[in-house]
This record gives C-alpha cells, structure tokens and sequence, in this order.
C-alpha cells in the first residue's frame, strides 16, 4: 500500500501541504506534490531518505485532457535501499516553468535541458539552460502534442498515388 | 617569457573516436582540457514522438535501432515495461530465452566496446579478435530472429517464435570458446606498458560524483559502487542464476575496463546456467487478447486470420496508469517510463538511455586531462550516439 511506504510517510510528516496526491499503480508509488516545493522536497528525499540516484526527469504534455498541462516527472532510486518513487509537479501552460533540481542531482542538468528543449518547460535557476538536441534557432517543441509528427510546414504522408 | 592562450578546437561529428556522431567543442590550454562543451543532437528520430502515433506492438522495431549494438536488450526493456502496464506472467521458458539473449547482447556489445576502445588507444589486434567474435553471436542472431542487428524478437507476452532445434548446442559451441578469447584480450591488454599507462590513473570519477551524475552500469560499478539491476531489482527471472558483480577501487579507466571484462566471463555463467535451466513449453502468454495466434492458425483458419489481423492492425487496450522499468543494459540502466490513457498506442514514452545520462559527466571526467586521455575516457564511458539522440 502506498500509504505504508516509508517515503510516503516522512513525506507527509514533512510536507503535509504540499503533497496533493498519492497513488500506487503494479507496486510502483506516484507522489504528486505542489511545483513550488519541489526543490525542498527533493532535498530532502536526497539527504534524509537516502533517495541518491536521480534516474529520470521528463515531462508529459495533457494537452486538453487535464489541468494543469505538462506534469514533470522524477524517477528516483535508492541505491542503499533499493527501492523507486516517482515524484510529479503540475506546471501550468500559462507559466511554464520550475525550479530546477539540479542543484540537489547533477544528472538532472541534461535530463532537465532535454525536457525544456523538447516539451517547452523553462527550469528556474538552471546554471546552463540551452537547448541540447534541436539546434539553437529551433522553433517549437517537438514532443509537445500540438506539435505535427511529421514536422512543422510538411504535409503528412498520404501513402502510394499511382 | 611564454605567453600561453587557451586554443578551442572541434572535435568530431565524424572523428573516428567519438563513436558516431558526437561533437565536442574543447577549449585546450597546450594540451591539457581546461572545458569541454559536448554537442549531441544529429540524427533526430524521434522514437518518443512515433511510439506515440503506433500501436505497442509496432514500436518494438523502433526499440531495436536506440542502441543497435544491444537491440535485444532495449527489445527487453520495452515488452518488460508493457508487460507490466498489462499485469500479465509471461512462460518461463520464454523468460530463460530472453535471459540467454539479452546475455548474449551483453557479450556482443561489450565485444564493440573492447574492440573500439582499444583502437582509440592504438591497439588494433583486439578490434579485430573482438570484431571476429562478435560475429559468432551475430550467425546465432541471424539464425533465431532472421536479423543480424534489428533482432525485433521478443513480442509483449513472450517471443516472436519458438527457437529453432539445435540452439542450445550451438549456443553451448559459441559460449564455450569465449573465456579462452578472453584470455587473449586480457594477455594483449592488461599488463600492457601502453594500455598500462594510458589508462590508469585516467578519467577518474569517484562513487560519490558517479552517483551524482546518474552514471550507471559497468562506469558505475568502475567506480566502486555495488549495484546491478540484474541482482537488486530482479526480471524474467535473473534472481535464479547466481553470477558475481564485480567492482572497481580506483575509479579510472583501467578500473571500468576490468568490470566489463569480468562482466563478460559473468555472461557467460548466466547463459549456461539458463541453458541448463531450459524447459520445454509454451513461449507466449496464454492471454488472446494481447498475444498473436499460432502461425498454423493464421494460416489455416479465417477466425486466426481474423485474430491476427486484429492484433496488427488495431493492437490491444493497456489499462490506463503509469510504469517505469529499466532493465541492466550493456551500457546501464536502460529505463522505459510509459504512460497509458487506456487505449491501443501509448500516450506517452520516455527511455531513460544510459549513455545519454553517462556521457553528461564527461567535463567532469575529463577536465584537466591531455586532449589524448580524452579518447580513453569516451571509450571507456561505451556510448551510442544512437541512443543518446533518440
């Protein structure tokens, strides 16, 4: 059970107020906290859970389906402990950005560039926030859902004529 | 007296060293590396953005090209993570198979990395033992998936088929000539004057930084750090065999050249163990509504036609929720993060690749090292550009 997990429950010890919601799904626990707090949340899972290895950071865009639209997503490890937790921070379309935690995980540098570079979201206090696998002038942000698959100013492929 | 600058100078897309088509700008004081600004981003195939207009079945061919010198090992990765989006138990035969084969990929790819990362340093004997072993384990792909690179074997629920008779003796014939070729490499390499000293002592990270920088895999475990994925987060099956992870002191070059080495010997216990372990039995899961028809029935009757073209063409609903799972790759922790809003193609995915992850910690390892050690520490680091520009 979600509740029983030891993250979870200092979590919610901690940062009552920040924690908007928790869930498990096939034994893996989704806590969703407030974007304001990320940074202190991280640290803490870093220095007081043992939470050293932050594996991933990326983003989902909702366009249309929930609000608010791009959730930023950490998959964090315990290397002592051998256990995962996935943190996820809400980021409005309107104002489009987060802390950056980079500060807490080195790893999170690039990983936090990729997800400005490819879904738009700006990372707050970032030592070197450039983009890393489209060119500089790129305009948009290709894994965003209103961006076209087959690229911008193309006509999708409409199969053989003849 | 001698007024210095500092000298910039490009380095790649197309340098033989820096394993396909990486750029890094390096700003050199004489020789010595004062930064390096690492510029990927070239081949922009944006498998995250098609996996999302494709049904779960059809990005596993996608999956197979991120890292193309371990394809069954990303294969596993993916069909591990919708496996467990769907809540489904795969047979254990085809668990035992797919350990065999991700093993071999293990060898295959730790073959590419010895054998280019003992050219970089000079030594082209081992490129080219490396290159003629490899290509055993490519005739064993070839005959079990028809592919030598793009396997695109293993299906959600099990495998594409059944392998053929006579697989476990060739494996067996394979396998039992590796740890001699192995002592080959070992007699040309370690106790090498040059080797010795081109690597030592180079491209030191230690486990706290390594940890820091989200390395993972045999640069990790170079570092000293005690942690595989294979034994500490068991899948199909991995907690059955027992195999010894080794680690390294002095967290440099020399240090992660001897991990992969003995990861490699490691390899080849787990696949005779598995081969020991090999059972006769089914290779999909029991569950139609995910899992193709028998070929005999699709060939013979309309209503497995019927199935078959369903399961093609519309693919299955995968319950709606969110799942991580990352596998041990020849290269570290290769993760799948796939969210699912209930219907037939994910709504998103997101591979966490390893080398992208390794390669941020290059300045680190590198700075303050001559432009030559540079080449040593990209070796050593194993990357495919493939996978880092997904």
């Amino acid at each position: 059970m979600a509740e029983n997990n030891r993250a979870v429950i200092k979590l919610k010890e901690k940062f009552a107020a920040s924690i908007l919601d928790v869930r498990e799904f096939r034994g893996e626990v989704t806590v969703t906290v407030a974007r304001e707090k990320v940074v202190d949340i991280c640290r803490f899972l870093k220095e007081s859970l043992q939470y050293n290895l932050c594996t991933d950071v990326t983003a989902v865009d909702y366009l249309g389906k929930q609000e608010p639209r791009f959730m930023v997503v950490y998959n964090l490890y315990s290397i002592p402990n051998k256990d995962r937790l996935r943190l996820k921070a809400g980021v409005p379309d309107a104002d489009c950005s987060i802390d950056t935690v980079s500060c807490v995980w080195n790893s999170a540098n690039w990983l936090e560039r990729e997800v400005y570079d490819l879904m738009g979201v700006q990372f707050n206090n970032h030592p070197d926030l450039r983009r890393i696998l489209m060119t500089d002038d790129w305009v948009g942000h290709p894994l965003r859902k209103d961006y076209p698959l087959q690229g911008p100013d193309r006509e999708p492929y409409k199969g053989r004529l003849s | 007296m001698a007024s210095t600058e500092i000298m910039t100078v490009n380095m790649g897309p197309q340098h033989p060293s820096t394993h396909g088509v990486l750029r890094m700008v390096i700003e050199l004081d004489g020789e010595v590396i004062q930064k390096i600004t690492p510029h990927i981003g070239y081949l922009h195939r944006g498998v995250e953005k098609l996996s999302e207009h494709r049904t779960y079945h059809q990005t596993i061919p996608l999956t197979d090209r991120l890292d193309y010198l371990a394809p069954m090992s990303n294969n596993l990765g993916y069909v591990l993570a919708v496996e467990k989006l769907l809540g489904i138990e795969i047979p254990e035969r085809a668990q035992t198979i797919r350990v065999i084969m991700a093993e071999l990929t293990r060898l295959k790819s730790h073959l590419v990395w010895i054998a280019c990362h003992a050219l970089d340093i000079g030594a082209m004997t081992v490129f080219i033992y490396a290159f003629r072993e490899r290509e055993m384990i490519m005739s064993l792909y070839e005959k079990i998936s028809g592919a030598r690179m793009t396997s695109n074997y293993f299906r959600v629920g099990g495998l594409s088929s059944d392998v053929y008779d006579g697989f476990e003796k060739d494996v067996r014939e394979v396998i039992d000539t590796f740890p001699g070729h192995f002592d080959t490499y070992e007699g040309l390499l370690t106790k090498n004057t040059i080797w010795v000293n081109r690597t030592v002592g180079n491209g030191v990270i230690s486990a706290e930084d390594a940890v820091d920088y989200g390395i993972t895999g045999p640069a990790l475990r170079g570092s000293g750090v005690d942690w595989d994925l294979r034994r500490d987060n068991p899948y199909s099956g991995y907690e059955k065999y027992s195999f010894k992870v080794p680690v390294g002191e002095k967290c440099d070059t020399f240090d992660r050249y001897k991990v992969r080495l003995i990861e490699m010997r490691e390899a080849v216990n787990i696949i005779r163990q598995a081969l020991d372990s090999l059972k006769p039995g089914p290779v999909l899961a029991d569950n139609p509504q995910v899992t193709y028809p028998p070929k005999e029935n699709v060939y013979n009757s309309i209503e497995g036609l019927i199935h078959h073209f369903k399961i093609a063409s519309e693919g299955f609903p995968v319950p709606e929720g969110e799942v991580y799972q990352s596998v041990e790759a020849p290269k570290g922790e290769l993760g799948y993060y796939i969210v699912s809003d209930g219907g037939p193609k994910p709504y998103r995915m997101r591979i966490r690749p390893p080398s992208f992850v390794n390669l941020g910690a290059i300045e680190k390892m590198a700075k303050g090292s001559m432009i030559a050690d540079l080449v040593a520490v990209i070796g050593t680091l194993d990357i495919v550009l493939g996978e880092i520009d997904r």
